[in-house]
């Protein structure tokens, strides 16, 4: 049963106006004990909002300006701090017009999501499910603030995990139609001026996006291409090329080593290259012992 | 052998048959019986069914040639080859089947080409026969053709309206519209009447081929503008200017819907801020110059040629809709239209879409003086 007086904060982000009114007014009808602290037009607002007010609960469009709904979930999963004593990881629900590829895969990622337009009755069960997943973390709130840092830590990490897990399910669906079957890359084709440089894909270290481009990493050099890494990742052999961060995809044999610091976040080192690439905690458990 | 290909050699089997038995028939009734019926079709069918194979087995070995030296088309088609075969296989084929025939029959052997009648009936009929066969697979070629192009038409009907419907966007404007309809109701109202007018619009060009008024084309793109202005907000403002002079003008149905479609979906949408978008008609010259102009993020691989990069679902879609418009300028003007997509390069980003016509001639004004002023168009 909904309970109408549970305090909850909540985001949402929505970049149609009326729409986001709606929403407000819609929860502010159902649950007025939820505070709406933050309206957010775009993916990248969202998750800075996010991380500075730290709602329990998040409405995200999955088309947004910018960072989509998914990905904002994922650079806020990345971002947000893991130690003892702080805030739990924000109940999801996404929202969406039309997405018949993605529904599915919210089937099997439990995250909640809300088709538009938003009726009323799918509404106030949405809020039935989040309040019915909030009320066993508020519970035991007193008693574990008292008691030693163990207790929080066991249920913190657990709410981040089970998000990280589901947000990788979801990212790993193609966004809208899958992509037709691609066939595997060779070379990659870099202009530059009126050059065109030929490089073996093997010889490729790593690949980050960079704005609208994507930087393309070997030994010696580095050069643009303007290939999205969206449409790059299904040419390369996902055995040989791992993805390790939103905009990040490096060649397994060019990894040296994976470093974990206290915050529990990885660091890859590389063979022939300097530089040092930051793995997103959703792609992290690549990186385990044997 | 597929069993259309069987099908096909039995059928020519038969007629080639049917034909020996008629020239039989005839020779009997010319030769006034003197020699019996069977006699007259042992050597007519031995001798048809001999040129028939040995044309065919010409043909064959010249397609086989022709396979291997890259030409098969061309072989395929060309009247001097066939005329060949048929000579040749006829001549051949005439001499074994006359030949086989006077072994059957225990005769001795002589010189076929004493039989001279006989042979001159037997290239009459290999010709009548081969040109016959060549004209039914030419029929069945053109009606298979036909068939896949139908197939295709429909094909590509479905797509375009599926593209143009889209979902997406169906659905957040009903979701704009239903917020509407409690909150502001005359101008959910309003909103409706766009959309059925946008929807009308949709479905019935997808069919019609014939040109409208420039005026309508504005129209339609201000219908699809009012319902995205909704949804977006202040992060689309917009600006369309039509001369008057203009707005009677006849183009295209769908010469600019696409491009506004992309300017927005492509260029606005994605854009934090939103921006604006300039849609003007003005006459340069001779020709009817078209704009589409955003201050959107632009299209970072524009530049790059189509088979650079395999296209993501949203850049196939923008593609499918800059080729639909560049096709149908260039089947209704061929190298006279032209349809440039460039960034647009003052300083605000975004990307410029310009269309180039001729300029159409305008079609004669209604009178609206009285009958004794003779009615002209206004000069162009």
């Amino acid at each position: 049963m909904l309970d109408p007086d549970l305090p909850a904060a909540a985001l949402i982000a929505e970049d149609e106006p009326l729409l986001a009114g709606h929403l407000c007014s819609e929860l502010a009808r159902l649950w007025p004990a939820l505070r709406v602290v933050a309206r957010a037009g775009d993916g990248a607002s969202a998750v800075e909002r996010a991380l500075a007010l730290a709602p329990q609960v998040l409405f995200l469009d999955i088309r947004m300006p910018g960072l989509s709904g998914i990905e904002a979930a994922e650079a806020l999963a990345d971002a947000w701090p893991a130690e003892a004593g702080a805030a739990p990881f924000p109940l999801i629900v996404f929202v969406t017009a039309y997405d018949q590829y993605a529904l599915k895969a919210f089937e099997h990622a439990a995250v909640d999501y809300l088709l538009k337009p938003v009726d009323g009755e799918r509404l106030a069960r949405a809020c039935e499910r989040l309040q019915a997943r909030l009320r066993p973390a508020a519970a035991p709130g007193p008693a574990a603030s008292a008691s030693s840092a163990s207790a929080l830590p066991a249920s913190a990490p657990s709410a981040l995990d089970t998000a990280i897990e589901q947000l990788r399910r979801l990212a790993a669906q193609p966004a809208g139609a899958p992509p037709a079957p691609a066939p595997r890359l060779r070379t990659i084709q870099a202009a530059a001026g009126s050059t065109i440089h030929l490089v073996p894909v093997e010889q490729v270290i790593y690949f980050e996006a960079a704005d609208k481009y994507v930087r393309v990493v070997t030994a010696g050099r580095e050069h643009l291409i303007r290939t999205s890494l969206r449409e790059l990742l299904p040419q390369l052999d996902p055995e040989r090329f791992w993805q390790v961060h939103r905009g990040t995809v490096v060649r397994a044999d060019a990894v040296a080593s994976a470093e974990r610091d206290d915050a529990g976040r990885i660091t890859l080192r590389l063979a022939g290259c300097a530089d040092r690439l930051a793995v997103s905690r959703l792609y992290a458990q690549r990186f385990k012992a044997m | 052998m597929s069993r259309d290909l069987l099908r096909r050699w039995l059928h020519r089997f038969a007629l080639t048959q049917a034909a020996c038995l008629a020239v039989a028939a005839v020779f009997f009734l010319i030769e006034r019986g003197q020699a019996p019926f069977r006699v007259e079709w042992l050597y007519s069918a031995a001798i048809g069914t001999s040129c028939w194979l040995a044309i065919e087995g010409c043909r064959a070995a010249v397609a086989a040639v022709a396979r291997r030296l890259g030409a098969a088309t061309a072989a395929r088609r060309s009247v001097t080859l066939l005329w060949g075969c048929i000579v040749v296989g006829a001549l051949a084929g005439f001499g074994a089947g006359h030949r086989l025939a006077g072994a059957l029959l225990g005769r001795p052997p002589r010189s076929v080409y004493d039989d001279l009648p006989a042979l001159a009936v037997s290239l009459l009929a290999a010709v009548v026969a081969s040109f016959y066969f060549r004209a039914d697979a030419r029929l069945r070629d053109a009606r298979m053709a036909e068939e896949s192009a139908r197939r295709i038409a429909a094909e590509h009907e479905l797509k375009l309206l599926e593209s143009q419907l889209e979902p997406h966007m169906l659905f957040n404007t009903l979701a704009n519209l239903r917020v509407l309809i409690a909150l502001d109701p005359p101008r959910a109202q309003h909103m409706l009447d766009r959309l059925v007018a946008f929807l009308r619009a949709m479905l019935g060009a997808s069919r019609a081929g014939g040109a409208h008024p420039l005026a309508d084309e504005f129209a339609r793109i201000g219908d699809y503008l009012t319902l995205m202005q909704v949804r977006m907000g202040e992060r689309l403002r917009t600006r369309l200017a039509l001369p008057p002079e203009l707005a009677r003008l006849p183009v295209p149905p769908f010469v600019l819907q696409p491009l506004v479609e992309n300017a927005i979906r492509h260029g606005l949408e994605p854009k934090v801020g939103g921006g604006r978008i300039d849609v003007e008609a003005a006459r340069e010259g001779a020709q009817l110059v078209l704009r589409v102009r955003d201050t959107g993020v632009g299209m970072a691989a524009a530049a790059l040629p189509p088979d650079a990069q395999p296209p993501g679902a949203d850049a196939a879609h923008a593609h499918f809709g800059l080729a639909q418009v560049r096709e149908r300028l260039a089947s209704l003007h061929g190298a006279a239209a032209s349809l440039a997509l460039a960034p647009a390069g003052d300083g605000e980003g975004g990307m410029l879409a310009t269309v180039r016509l001729p300029l159409p001639a305008l079609p004669p004004a209604i009178p609206t003086t009285p009958c004794s002023t003779p009615t002209s168009p206004p000069p162009p």
